[in-house]
């Protein structure tokens, strides 16, 4: 188990990974990958039985699927600071015959990567349906998946929902980055989504909420308290508050930077905002 | 014209549903899906044998696309089962990208495509779906002509890596090819041996291809007929030693003109020998209701339309 410390470095280097990768090519979503880097992090780290040598089949670890593609930027480097591709590639994002483009895909073959996600709604059907392989080969491993809170407008999610608590998919941890904030506006102003713990659980799902999402400590409390409610005939869903644009105070809380990348003078003062840690890719 | 006789009729959903129980019995990996449509479907005897290989997803096709793709992660190979309409209209945003741009091995079988469909009407009798499942990069797409080769299909794409597309329909209609047969993605079938003119037809066509041979043999015309029931990959091959030797094409198929095989066989012509070809299809409509076989004669999905269509292409030579 890696040291807080460590991981709280690590956390800090992704944010600047973040930064980098969108302001090299003007263009990537920011706002919200700031937002899930302790989730990723924490997950990756300290969370999930995983095995970087990649195989698409995943028998035997734990698996997790993004649905809400376009915060490719965090999960590019949490991969790839894991071990799973050059940290170097990370300089490839969104470049012509790149393996990470714009949202992830298993098309050009970058490991880690196990579903094309960024049309969103899709990413807890393929779940399911992945954690449906794992009961049948009788691979005690977990599933996890992560979805933007403005992403629960699309109604195959809902069809999902049903489903996982109907036919007991109890190996399945389905987190929601909590932000608030879609490129539009805030979730409130755009279409409210409720109350969404009375939602989930009035669906037959087992609720949990991470108030602080953008607190390590707490991230890997809440997804360990998940785990141990796995297995018990629910679903569980975890409600991650978070904040977009986490980690750089100009981006935080606004829907501005959801699809924005900061010019220079913005990157360095992100990057001041968050000193290399374990050396810039 | 050689003679083709069969012994019944019978759906090639049933051929479908024949093929999903051997499957069942030879292959642990295969999984099957369905929306709420398991009568339909004929998919009760692979249930009533691996009721733990079988997931009910109920009226949510979406959502059924997307476990299949998550099922193959896995190493399953999901199977699943709606109309034609709800397998691919619905969902072809889930097809394209959790399914075909993802690479995963999911088989979309598709009953009720058509026509033939009947009396439900246009709102469930898709005419479309043969262009929009081609047009997707991987995507195999597969139309048999009666029980035997449905049968004998579902069996052999458990055994093809990646997305398959596989049409069947509602009505009985002869069965008449082989329950021997090999089926060979991608390989035409050649059912007549002509000279004077190239008659290619997919699914429920391909009997009424065989019934306008015979009264075309009357004429004195002889029709080279092959069964294409691979769409994508088309066996290109088999169309232009057809077309070099007859100069002329008639295509028949239960889709509309735009998108469907005649569009596939056009541009293979028009790359290769350009050659006149005439095109028995649904010409940009919507279908209605109606018992299948009035449906047919009214939209002109018959060997009576693919003797007229043979007439004027043959002038055109």
């Amino acid at each position: 188990m890696p040291e807080t410390q460590q991981l709280n470095d690590l956390t800090t280097q992704v944010r600047r990974d973040i930064v980098r990768m969108v302001h090299k090519v003007n263009s990537g979503h920011p706002g919200g990958s700031l937002g899930c880097a302790e989730f990723f992090v924490a997950l990756y780290n300290e969370i999930m039985e995983l095995d970087t040598d990649f195989k698409m089949d995943g028998i035997g670890e734990d698996l997790f699927f993004l649905s809400n593609g376009h915060i490719s930027p965090v999960f590019y480097s949490v991969l790839a600071r894991r071990g799973y591709f050059p940290v170097e590639e990370l300089n490839t994002f969104r470049l012509i015959d790149s393996r990470l483009q714009g949202h992830p895909t298993t098309h050009e073959g970058l490991p880690g990567v196990r579903i094309a996600s960024g049309s969103l709604g899709q990413g807890m059907s393929v779940a399911i349906g992945a954690a449906l392989a794992k009961k049948l080969n009788k691979d005690n491993h977990i599933v996890y998946s992560l979805h933007g809170d403005g992403e629960l407008q699309e109604g195959q999610n809902w069809e999902a929902i049903m489903y996982a608590a109907g036919n007991k998919v109890d190996n399945l941890i389905s987190t929601i980055d909590l932000n608030g904030q879609q490129i539009d506006g805030a979730t409130n102003d755009v279409l409210p989504l409720g109350d969404l713990k009375q939602k989930f659980e009035a669906f037959g799902w087992d609720v949990m909420e991470i108030e602080k999402g953008n607190d390590l400590e707490a991230v890997i409390a809440g997804l360990k308290e998940a785990k141990s409610r796995t297995g018990k005939g629910k679903p569980v869903c975890i409600l991650l508050h978070t904040v977009m644009g986490h980690g750089v105070d100009f981006m935080m809380g606004t829907h501005a930077w959801h699809g924005k990348a900061p010019n220079d003078e913005q990157l360095e003062k992100a990057l001041a905002q968050n000193p290399e840690t374990l050396g810039d890719y | 014209m050689k003679k083709y006789t069969y012994t019944e009729k019978i759906d090639t959903r049933s051929g479908f549903g024949a093929g999903l129980t051997e499957l069942g019995r030879t292959n642990p990996n295969v999984v099957a899906l369905c929306a709420d449509l398991v009568g339909s479907l004929k998919m009760q005897d692979f249930i009533n044998e691996n009721p733990e290989r079988f997931f009910q997803i109920g009226i949510a096709e979406a959502n059924m696309m997307g476990i299949a793709a998550g099922l193959t992660i896995g190493g399953k190979i999901p199977f699943t089962g709606t109309f034609a309409n709800f397998s691919t209209g619905r969902v072809y945003d889930q097809i394209r990208q959790s399914i075909a741009y993802s690479d995963k091995n999911v088989k979309i079988c598709a009953s009720h495509a058509g026509l033939t469909l009947g009396e439900d009407g246009a709102t469930h009798q898709i005419l479309e779906d043969i262009g929009l499942m081609k047009m997707l990069p991987g995507m195999t797409v597969i139309n048999p002509c009666d029980f035997n080769q449905t049968k004998a299909a579902t069996i052999a794409i458990a055994e093809h890596h990646g997305p398959v597309y596989l049409r069947f329909g509602r009505p009985a209609v002869p069965n008449f090819t082989p329950a021997d047969q090999k089926f060979e993605i991608g390989k035409a079938v050649k059912i007549n041996d002509g000279s004077d003119v190239t008659i290619i037809a997919t699914g429920h066509l391909v009997w009424e291809a065989i019934l306008a041979g015979e009264k075309l043999a009357e004429q004195g015309i002889s029709a080279d007929i092959l069964d294409i029931h691979t769409i994508k990959p088309l066996d290109e091959e088999a169309i232009l030693a057809s077309v070099s030797k007859t100069g002329c094409v008639v295509t028949a198929e239960e889709h509309n003109f735009l998108g469907g095989l005649g569009e596939s066989v056009a541009r293979t012509l028009a790359t290769n020998t350009p050659a006149p070809q005439e095109f028995v299809a649904t010409q940009d409509t919507f279908g209605e209701s109606g018992t299948p076989a009035q449906l047919m004669d009214k939209y002109g999905l018959n060997s009576e339309a693919i003797v007229k269509a043979v007439t004027k292409v043959l002038k055109r030579k």
